[in-house]
């Protein structure tokens, strides 16, 4: 960012976000496959011949082919699991919820309960919502913030303190998305997993060295030449609800880190996750099917788009 | 006798057919490597995605993820650098349970010593060795991050006695033993060589081998058991790989349950009056089908020497050294 931010005291660290210990459900071990019938997998015949669908340390890249769902939605219906989504509809951003949840109804998660959080500084504008069976919505009311880069600096920050104090208990697995977007096609249980991020759809097939990551030695972000797998967005990431717990506190300690440094990253909170996601390897990525923009010319790659900006 | 037109047309088709050439097919070093140190770990990284096209896959030739998303392990498709610093921060130990009963303990000498510097290397690995001829062992150098640990047992007269009571051997000892003392535990036959590095990229939680001598195969001819009054018995229509029951393994909780479950299963055939086509190997596909692994190891994992080598098998890491017909 350029010019002054000016910080109000109210940024120094809670001291109750770092104290708090949860208690967490049992994991449960994805195994249990019950009879099926499907085509015969080939060890010689690869789905996707054109894109990577394995990172180097061994993560599923998740494109078009390379999964069936119906294998997939077997072994997880019936863990009866709850799937969370944050959504922050802040000032104007309001108007995007409608779409964003219609959408949702149609395409995210089919057959599994989802709850939809909802964090705004304007409840009384967020309009009445009829969704499907199993699946809820919660209005998570947060102050409001004087500019956009203070929102951006307490998204992890808001995240972090809902799962402790709300969506722990709740879900088995939470999706962060941003909310001008939208589900066109499906998103299903290819993409849980304990940690999950996104491919930036501008930056999915260029050498790293183009990677707008934060290049400032000076800030928490900073990824020096020479470095980075994948430059991930912003608009997309989750997991199971214990490690989104544990990313998104680190992440707003980095934020708060360059805060007092009196710096901001190049992208704000993206910068800081992907710094987070360099140390800390996703443990499955997403390819920009599940984060697509419009206004980039789609490459041949690119099969399906599931979410995209609107 | 100038440059006709003709002349010039032919360069520019050449120059234009060449160029269409290089363009589809930009050079890139194979092995693309950069040493870059990450102060986050404090531990030397590699990562070698492809420099100019990061997406392009390293192995078009196989598949290396499954329907249900567990990646299958060939060469070039994981850096053992970011693994190794991975399973490093978690400080795990690994165990190898393998058994040398009546003529199989000619092959201790072979598998320990080749195991000791190609399995796991620079980590700390438990080796569990069942024998019937304990006095036998002559000493072994073991790694100094290594253990070796010789448990006695009967033996049996036949063969596929051995081979089926494995499966309870092993889950027994993992209640009374391994689960205190690792994480991780690999079930190996003695009767093979490590000629390669198998290194952290076999850790997950369960994990099968693509058999070297059906990865081909289709459905039908795989070897699966077929007879419906066997435990074992893979109904028609229905299978995704045939596992070789020489390397399998997992956590030891994900291991704990797959020996009792086969374990079950042959006994339960045995009071039936049935023994599984091939034995514990049957049992082991009949778990796999239902409880799908979280990794697959390719048969560059456990390569069947009597076996032409393809050129999808680009490493042979462990291989047989059977010297009689098992199997």
């Amino acid at each position: 960012g350029n010019g002054k931010v000016h910080y109000l005291p109210y940024y120094l660290p809670c001291p109750e976000i770092f104290s708090m210990k949860l208690q967490y459900t049992e994991e449960k071990l994805i195994q249990l496959f019950p009879q099926l019938f499907y085509q015969q997998p080939r060890v010689l015949a690869p789905k996707r011949q054109d894109v990577l669908t394995v990172t180097p340390w061994l993560a599923p890249i998740i494109w078009e082919g390379t999964f069936n769902s119906e294998i997939l939605d077997s072994a997880y219906r019936p863990l009866n699991l709850t799937i969370g989504v944050t959504a922050f509809a802040i000032g104007k951003y309001t108007r995007f919820l409608g779409r964003f949840l219609e959408s949702a109804e149609k395409h995210f998660m089919k057959g599994y309960q989802v709850n939809y959080y909802i964090f705004t500084d304007n409840p009384e504008t967020i309009p009445d919502v009829q969704l499907q069976p199993g699946r809820r919505f919660v209005i998570v009311p947060i102050k409001k913030y004087p500019s956009w880069q203070e929102i951006s600096v307490r998204r992890m920050e808001a995240i972090n303190k809902h799962i402790a104090e709300v969506s722990h208990r709740e879900v088995d697995y939470l999706f962060c998305l941003d909310i001008d977007m939208v589900f066109c096609n499906a998103w299903g249980p290819e993409t849980l997993g304990d940690i999950v991020a996104a491919i930036h759809p501008s930056y999915f097939n260029v050498p790293r060295s183009q990677f707008p990551y934060e290049r400032r030695s000076s800030s928490a972000a900073s990824i020096p030449d020479g470095e980075g797998d994948f430059y991930y967005g912003g608009a997309v990431f989750g997991g199971r609800v214990k490690k989104v717990y544990e990313f998104t506190k680190t992440c707003h300690m980095t934020i708060l880190t360059d805060k007092a440094n009196g710096i901001m990253a190049a992208r704000q909170e993206e910068s800081h996750l992907n710094r987070h996601f360099l140390s800390h390897k996703p443990s499955k990525v997403l390819s920009p099917e599940y984060l697509w923009d419009d206004s980039v010319p789609k490459p041949p790659e690119i099969r399906l788009i599931r979410f995209s900006i609107v | 006798m100038g440059i006709t037109k003709l002349h010039g047309l032919a360069i520019l088709v050449t120059a234009g057919i060449t160029g269409a050439i290089w363009y589809h097919h930009p050079f890139s070093s194979a092995s693309d490597q950069e040493s870059t140190f990450s102060s986050e770990e404090g531990i030397l990284l590699k990562t070698d995605l492809n420099e100019t096209s990061p997406m392009l896959p390293r192995r078009q030739d196989v598949l290396v993820l499954t329907p249900w998303l567990a990646p299958i392990v060939w060469e070039d498709t994981f850096n053992r650098d970011i693994l190794n610093a991975q399973y490093t921060q978690k400080n795990l130990v690994t165990g190898v349970v393998t058994f040398a009963v009546k003529k199989y303990v000619q092959f201790i000498e072979g598998f320990m010593s080749s195991a000791n510097k190609y399995f796991l290397a620079g980590h700390q690995v438990n080796f569990y060795l069942f024998t019937d001829n304990p006095e036998q062992i002559s000493h072994l150098q073991m790694a100094p991050e290594n253990h070796l640990f010789v448990i006695p047992v009967r033996n049996y007269s036949q063969w596929q006695d051995i081979s089926m009571s494995r499966m309870d051997i092993i889950s027994r000892y993992i209640q009374s033993q391994f689960q205190y003392e690792v994480d991780y535990l690999y079930s190996i036959d003695i009767d093979v060589q490590l000629f390669e590095h198998i290194g952290v990229e076999i850790i997950d939680a369960l994990v099968g081998t693509i058999s070297s001598w059906q990865y081909t195969a289709h459905r039908e001819s795989k070897s699966y058991e077929t007879r419906t009054e066997s435990q074992a018995a893979i109904p028609k229509g229905e299978g995704d790989f045939y596992y070789t029951a020489s390397f399998y393994g997992g956590s030891v909780a994900e291991v704990y349950k797959l020996t009792r479950a086969c374990f079950k299963g042959i006994v339960k055939d045995r009071e039936n009056g049935i023994e599984a086509r091939w034995h514990d190997e049957s049992h082991l596909n009949k778990y796999f089908l239902y409880h799908k692994p979280t990794r697959l190891l390719s048969p560059e994992y456990c390569w069947e020497e009597e076996l032409s080598r393809p050129r999808t098998i680009q490493v042979k890491r462990m291989c047989s050294v059977r010297k009689d017909g098992k199997k």
